[in-house]
């Protein structure tokens, strides 16, 4: 069932893929410069007026999460394409719908002037006091709504052709080897995974757009009454999925490529395919841990967000992050920067998960919640998990077998590492120091926190920065497998 | 005395430490080169110690944490001190009432008169004591009891528009004392 197509990447499949990837990389630095200027100026360093400060914000939180998603469905589509036939046209539709999507956003922001955050939380986009118009706000909404589109798209190709391969969902999870003690081969690892990103993404995004339209048509008609706690659910429940999923699916790359450089394979067994399994659930369960906060919320669900988040933390640290663990130690791997980068990658994301795990515990919560905590925690595993694991592809994909690693490229990793973990560390300091996030302007007290964070966002800005160059430039060089 | 948000970042340091740890551990050895089958079968061993390891852990810090929490009065529950009523508007707080005594047992009746805002109590060293959300259409109970007088800050936690950082308004909590108020 599982014979591998290992032949050259048809011409258009290549364009796509390093056309992703090379966007990504771009978007990526802009994002950076964004959330840069944005600590500079909390840090009292340059002046940002709040209402050009709130547009950042929010073009930097939709413009992260949104290029995370378009670089991990690269990775995704690029190693998937070896099991199962995928649809050339789809993947470009995907990115002009993606396009599209921006291009509206962007208008939204920085011609409308809208600055509600990426959560848009019912009923901000409309009551702005002046700031933006309803139709700036619309544009934002109808952008999201229009990526989303174009990532259903592409789940939906990819959950045709893992059916007509495994005929159905249960089976390409491995259930009958898990639950039934079938003897058939193991589905391999990324069949397991885009699996598990298509069931949840797909559900994500739906909400996603269910809520949008919902918010859309109270934008233009406010006598069509919206629940704010609802609406707040859906609105975490997308966004929650959505982020989990894109890391899902760029840990792909790390299945792929750690048994590559380590020449071992990662060996699918029942405790993988129990690990994803769960996952799937899980992941779409635990979004309540974002609602702790909102003491009207069942208790019941407060309870079960607590409880699910600790659990949730089980399969990434016992089955990925120690399976990439045991097939690099004593290994006599040759690192090069794409390997270095992947090892970090998991170290990130395990490392990031812990400070988000224990935010989830109510009575931590209450005094953590909205703090720079928060940020902390997700630039940790981002920042230092999955933009690391997005750029040890870039590199992997660019990077010659015989070519080895410059000093160019050392000194970038290394400016990357320590930029990163200083950056986000010091977003955990801050939280532990209760600074509010999402605020413009910082008390006197807080300053210090944000310029010590500036030099470390500096750090990783010149390191990503080489990253993307190194990568551009080297494009024709790029893999035709 | 150490405070929650402390314990809180000293846990997820030296938790972060291990998983550094672990990972610097592998990297050191990672360049001898030792058959996989010599590998797997300690590693696997070793995974079941650590499933076991986070399971307990998992379990006991739910029974440490999961009572008493903070949605009771907002169910139902039974309601007793001082009631304040509090509304967050674009952007400033409205209370029923700025100033307690301190050692008094206060319910925050917290909603929302326009967007989403979060309902931030913070005291004279700028530390948040408690918070809960305010939201359109949901009244949210904050029970708390202020152990020591001074000068508490009200600030908004939730993005709420343009000034969302200068939503913040004082709260008195006054020395029970030499407060005949109450």
């Amino acid at each position: 069932m599982d014979n591998l197509n290992l032949g050259p990447l048809p011409g258009s499949a290549r364009k796509g893929i390093l056309t992703y990837l090379s966007i990504s990389a771009v978007v990526y630095l802009l994002m950076m410069l964004a959330g840069l200027v944005m600590r500079l100026s909390q840090a009292g360093i340059i002046g940002v007026p709040p209402d050009f400060f709130y547009q950042l914000m929010t073009a930097h939180g939709a413009g992260m999460v949104g290029i995370s998603g378009l670089a991990a469905s690269a990775v995704l589509w690029y190693f998937l394409r070896r099991y199962v036939e995928l649809t050339i046209g789809i993947l470009w539709a995907n990115l002009a719908f993606f396009l599209i999507g921006v291009v509206l956003i962007l208008g939204g922001i920085f011609i409308g002037g809208y600055g509600g955050a990426w959560t848009f939380l019912f009923p901000l986009p409309s009551h702005s006091m002046g700031a933006w118009s309803v139709g700036a706000a619309a544009s934002f909404m109808l952008g999201l709504l229009l990526i989303g589109v174009g990532f259903l798209l592409f789940y939906l190709d990819i959950a045709r052709a893992i059916l007509s391969k495994y005929r159905s969902f249960p089976r390409a999870l491995g259930w009958p080897q898990l639950f039934a003690n079938s003897d058939a081969p193991m589905p391999p690892a990324t069949i397991v995974a885009a699996t598990m990103v298509v069931i949840v993404n797909t559900m994500g995004i739906v909400a996603g757009a269910v809520v949008i339209v919902i918010m859309l048509v109270n934008l233009f008609m406010p006598s069509f009454a919206v629940d704010a706690l609802l609406t707040k659910n859906l609105i975490y429940f997308f966004g929650h999925v959505f982020i989990n999923a894109t890391i899902y699916q760029a840990v792909i790359a790390v299945y792929e490529l750690l048994p590559e450089y380590t020449k071992r394979p990662w060996k699918v067994n029942k405790a993988f395919l129990a690990a994803w399994s769960a996952s799937s659930l899980m992941v779409l369960a635990v979004y309540p841990h974002h609602l702790l906060m909102d003491f009207s919320m069942p208790v019941w669900m407060a309870v079960a967000g607590q409880i699910l988040s600790y659990a949730n933390g089980i399969p990434l640290v016992v089955v990925t992050a120690y399976g990439a663990l045991t097939i690099v130690h004593k290994s006599g791997i040759k690192w090069n920067i794409a390997s270095g980068l992947l090892f970090l990658s998991m170290f990130g994301w395990a490392a990031g998960v812990i400070p988000a795990i224990i935010d989830a515990t109510v009575a931590a919560n209450n005094v953590m919640h909205n703090t720079m905590w928060v940020p902390g925690h997700f630039h940790f595993y981002l920042l230092v998990g999955l933009v690391a694991m997005l750029f040890g592809f870039m590199y992997y994909l660019v990077h010659k077998e015989d070519q080895g690693s410059s000093w160019i490229d050392r000194s970038a990793f290394l400016l990357y590492v320590i930029g990163a973990i200083g950056f986000a560390g010091m977003f955990l300091v801050s939280g532990m120091n209760s600074v509010p996030r999402r605020w413009a302007a910082h008390l006197p007290e807080w300053v210090s926190y944000s310029q010590i964070a500036s030099v470390f966002a500096i750090l990783v800005v010149i390191g990503a920065t080489l990253f993307a160059i190194r990568f551009i430039t080297r494009l024709p060089q790029a893999r035709t497998v | 005395m150490i405070q929650v948000q402390d314990f809180v970042f000293i846990l997820s340091l030296a938790l972060m430490a291990c998983v550094l740890a672990a990972f610097v551990f592998v990297l050191r050895h990672s360049a001898n080169k030792t058959d996989y089958k010599e590998v797997q079968p300690k590693a696997y061993r070793l995974r079941r110690v650590l499933f076991g390891v986070i399971l307990v852990g998992g379990v006991v810090a739910t029974a440490c944490t999961i009572s008493p929490l903070p949605y009771a009065a907002t169910h139902g529950g039974l309601i007793d001190g001082v009631q304040i009523n509090v509304e967050g508007k674009q952007w400033y707080w409205v209370f029923s009432q700025d100033h307690v005594p301190a050692n008094t047992k206060v319910t925050f009746n917290v909603t929302s008169g326009d967007v989403n805002h979060g309902f931030g109590i913070y005291d004279s060293n700028l530390r948040l004591v408690a918070q809960t959300q305010a939201m359109p259409g949901y009244t949210n109970k904050l029970v708390h009891t202020f152990d020591q007088p001074g000068n508490y800050q009200m600030m908004c936690l939730e993005y709420c528009g343009l000034v969302h950082h200068g939503m913040i308004s004082s709260f008195t909590v006054t020395d029970p004392v030499t407060s005949t108020e109450f």
